[in-house]
């Protein structure tokens, strides 16, 4: 019988891995056209969006298309004293060019983030310019109108505007810059808000992840331990959010811890406070409506976690000796890791991106990156640093989850019950 | 009933008057009262349902009696938490706990009580060494087989000496050969160690192989407790008699009674002389139980040693390799089974006429059933 098998696979010539493949392939199309329409959609509306968001945090051909000939006049410029008159007279060519097809402004903008006041300078050498000037007389000409020209950072920051691609941008959403010399300093004090930004936004996160646990938690164990009957209708409780619109949760909140709200209402009533406590328009607001929206995400991955557990662990720990609490630490919450990890993940993430929760209740040291996102796209336009900010962002959060999906791996547990 | 108490010793564990509901209607346990010996096997078996894993439940401490007093080496322990009882527990899937590695989870109750690094780490090894698993001590639970986590979970319950020991159905999950095994190492280890084990099982032969005496229960009350072979010749009731082996049921009515034997008119044609166990008196209905193996075929004649002889008709003959089961009609019991050796089966036939032999101290008047 072996033998024969072997002979026919001698003489067919072909070997069994190839043959598991030919027959798996059907399959595999199969499975591939059926996730085909969902990874198009995926493709379009998320990959596609994110790569041109990462793009433009470091695309910069904005002063390169105004003033390309300037640009390539300062590409062999050191930098270290002002341009030759080649450079001026290029400018001054650029400038007059610009002029004709109105898109000085573009560049105006763009030289404006990176050195304050750079708008004026433009637009008034713009408005000055009258005629070409004679050959060799640029630089006198172009510094009389302006000044600035006689200065070199007038000069490097157009070289660094220069394009194609800049960290100009990054650098700024972690408060840096390139000094004239084109070392990366600290940005100065005014300008150095994003550091400090950053930080709020991951604290108002991590505060409303933690809140979440400490009200999660019991919620999630009453609901894995209770009889289905009552945990169901527990569980409608905590899914209730989700069936109404965010804006309108938040605005309850509003109406809820407003100066004349019903907490402070009550509380006046039952004679405990005289003046009415400032509960909303601050970072308390925030936290309390960010948590009461996002607690539904804690909460659900803790259930599916401690619905896993299975009741005889907790009894074996005690039958060997365990007092309730020892039982609870030693065994019940290591085996809550998986879910105590993918709930804070679930919230901290969804509460890094959080944009109009802070923007209702929250007061102006309240606002997170995302307020700032969009204040720059919808607002300024500066859709470089909005999308630096946000590449940032993604950066961190991204390597939370690869932090996460190691510590995950190593407590990956299968579990010893068979049922 | 308690004919099994030849050797009196202080009884370790005592129910006395346990009644439980879980629902304030209807009594899971009725009335319970037990006592277990120190180093005793003792097994409560029963059909779900019948209050047996409540009981060891209320043993463990998982659940409270609704009333009565459990006493575990003379001192009442119905309000003790479980942590405090020292009985270790085997449970029906190990629950071994899984984020632990197997010795973690045997070092878990000596670290709860404080037991000494050292000392701690010689117990666990000396566990390991008794299950023969000192190469897997790294692994998880769920690196494991079946057997294995039984093991674990066994060396578990064992390595901080409890005075007592409990075991919920343990051998349930396992496939038929690893579990008689097991029975075998459970067996031994209880010789070994001495110690005091309460088994809960649905499973006869589980039970007739390794305990030193059964409990029977059903609806909430022990039909019978004594040792195996006392419960598989000397059943009380037809319950006891139906549980425990293979057993054919004949019904009938009492005739006449005559100190320990009655004769007994069959309801389908026939009367025979029966063993009186559990006869309410003459002209009560009553339940004939007899064992297959006890019944011999013989060839179409009177009797002349007193034996009770019935005609019966071949239905089916079943071959199981070491022995043989003719399956015939008997007196309206179209399901009455004989046991054969092999071979002997051979030669019946669908439809034949055979007359069956079965003396009357294997005949057990019981009540109807």
């Amino acid at each position: 019988m072996t033998a024969s098998a072997t002979s026919a696979d001698a003489s067919t010539e072909v070997p069994l891995k190839r043959r598991l493949r030919r027959a798996e392939r059907a399959r595999q199309v199969k499975a591939l056209a059926l996730v085909a329409p969902l990874l198009v959609f995926l493709l379009f509306t998320f990959a596609g969006p994110i790569a041109g968001m990462l793009w433009r945090a470091v695309d910069d051909r904005e002063v390169r298309q105004v003033l390309p000939q300037t640009i390539a006049a300062l590409a062999e410029w050191d930098g270290k004293e002002l341009p030759d008159e080649k450079a001026y007279a290029a400018l001054a060519s650029d400038v007059q060019a610009a002029r004709a097809s109105g898109t000085i402004a573009i560049a105006a903008k763009r030289l404006n983030y990176a050195l304050n006041g750079f708008r004026t300078i433009l637009t008034s050498t713009s408005r000055n310019l009258k005629t070409a000037p004679e050959p060799g007389t640029a630089k006198e000409t172009l510094s009389k109108i302006n000044p600035a020209w006689r200065e070199r950072p007038t000069w490097t920051t157009i070289k660094d505007a220069g394009g194609p691609i800049t960290g100009f941008y990054l650098l700024a959403a972690l408060d840096l810059t390139r000094n004239a010399d084109g070392a990366i300093v600290a940005a100065p004090p005014d300008q150095a808000i994003y550091r400090s930004l950053f930080a709020r936004t991951f604290i108002i996160s991590l505060s409303v992840t933690v809140l979440c646990l400490i009200l999660g938690f019991p919620v999630a164990y009453l609901l894995a331990t209770l009889p289905p009957g009552k945990s169901n209708l527990l569980m409608i409780f905590v899914l209730l959010p989700f069936w109404t619109s965010l804006l309108v949760r938040t605005c309850a909140w509003i109406v809820l811890l407003q100066s004349k709200g019903v907490v402070n209402d009550s509380l006046h009533w039952l004679g405990i406070i005289d003046e009415p406590l400032r509960l909303i328009y601050n970072r308390f607001g925030v936290c309390v409506a960010m948590t009461h929206v996002l607690l539904p995400f804690m909460i659900l991955p803790l259930y599916s976690s401690m619905k896993a557990i299975s009741p005889a662990y907790m009894r074996a720990a005690a039958s060997l000796g365990a007092p309730p609490l020892t039982a609870f630490l030693r065994i019940y919450l290591p085996q809550t890791l998986p879910g105590i990890g993918a709930g804070s993940l679930l919230v901290f993430i969804l509460a890094l991106g959080y944009y109009i929760t802070p923007a209702l209740v929250g007061g102006a040291a309240d606002q997170m990156i995302s307020y700032f996102i969009a204040l720059y796209t919808t607002e300024t336009a500066n859709w470089g640093l909005a999308s630096a900010l946000g590449a940032v962002l993604l950066l961190a959060t991204i390597l939370l989850a690869l932090v996460y999906g190691k510590l995950v791996q190593g407590q990956q547990v299968t579990g010893g019950m068979k049922n | 009933m308690e004919a099994g108490m030849v050797t009196p010793a202080p009884a370790l564990v005592r129910f006395s008057g346990i009644q439980k509901t879980y629902d304030g209607e209807h009594l899971v346990v009725k009335n319970l009262d037990l006592d277990i010996r120190k180093g005793e096997f003792v097994t409560l078996l029963g059909p779900s349902g019948s209050g047996k894993t409540t009981t060891l439940m209320m043993l463990a401490g998982f659940e409270v009696p609704t009333q009565g007093e459990i006493y575990l080496a003379d001192r009442p322990i119905k309000n003790m938490p479980p942590h405090k009882r020292d009985i270790g527990m085997v449970f029906q899937n190990y629950a071994l706990f899984p984020h632990l590695t197997i010795a973690e989870n045997i070092a878990f109750p000596l670290s709860v009580r404080g037991t000494g690094k050292a000392e701690a780490q010689e117990r666990v090894t000396a566990a390991l060494r008794m299950i023969k698993m000192e190469a897997m001590a790294q692994r998880r639970p769920g690196q494991l087989s079946g057997g294995q986590q039984q093991r674990v979970a066994l060396a578990r319950a064992l390595v901080f000496n409890p005075q007592l020991v409990l075991m919920d159905e343990p051998l349930g999950a396992l496939d038929k050969r690893l579990r008689e095994q097991m029975q075998l190492e459970i067996k031994q280890l209880h010789e070994r160690m001495g110690i005091t084990v309460v088994y809960v099982t649905h499973d006869q032969s589980e039970a007739l192989t390794m305990s030193d005496r059964i409990a029977v229960f059903n609806d909430g009350v022990v039909q019978q407790i004594d040792k195996p072979d006392a419960l598989y010749e000397h059943p009380v009731n037809s319950f006891v008699a139906h549980f425990i082996g293979e057993n054919n049921v004949l019904s009938g009515t009492v005739e006449t009674i005559d100190k320990e034997y009655c004769r007994v008119a069959l309801a389908g044609s026939g009367t025979v002389t029966a063993r009186a166990v559990n006869i309410s008196g003459v002209g009560a209905s009553t339940s004939l139980s007899v064992r297959p193996e006890r019944i011999t075929l013989v060839p179409d004649g009177s009797s002349s040693d007193g034996a009770n002889r019935l005609p019966a008709k071949v239905q089916n003959t079943i071959y199981l390799g070491d022995h043989a089961l003719a399956v015939l009609d008997v007196a309206g019991n179209a399901e009455f089974m004989v046991k054969l050796q092999s071979g002997a089966h051979d030669s019946l036939r669908h439809g034949e006429s055979v007359v069956v032999s079965f003396r009357p101290d294997d005949c057990l008047a019981l009540d109807p059933v």
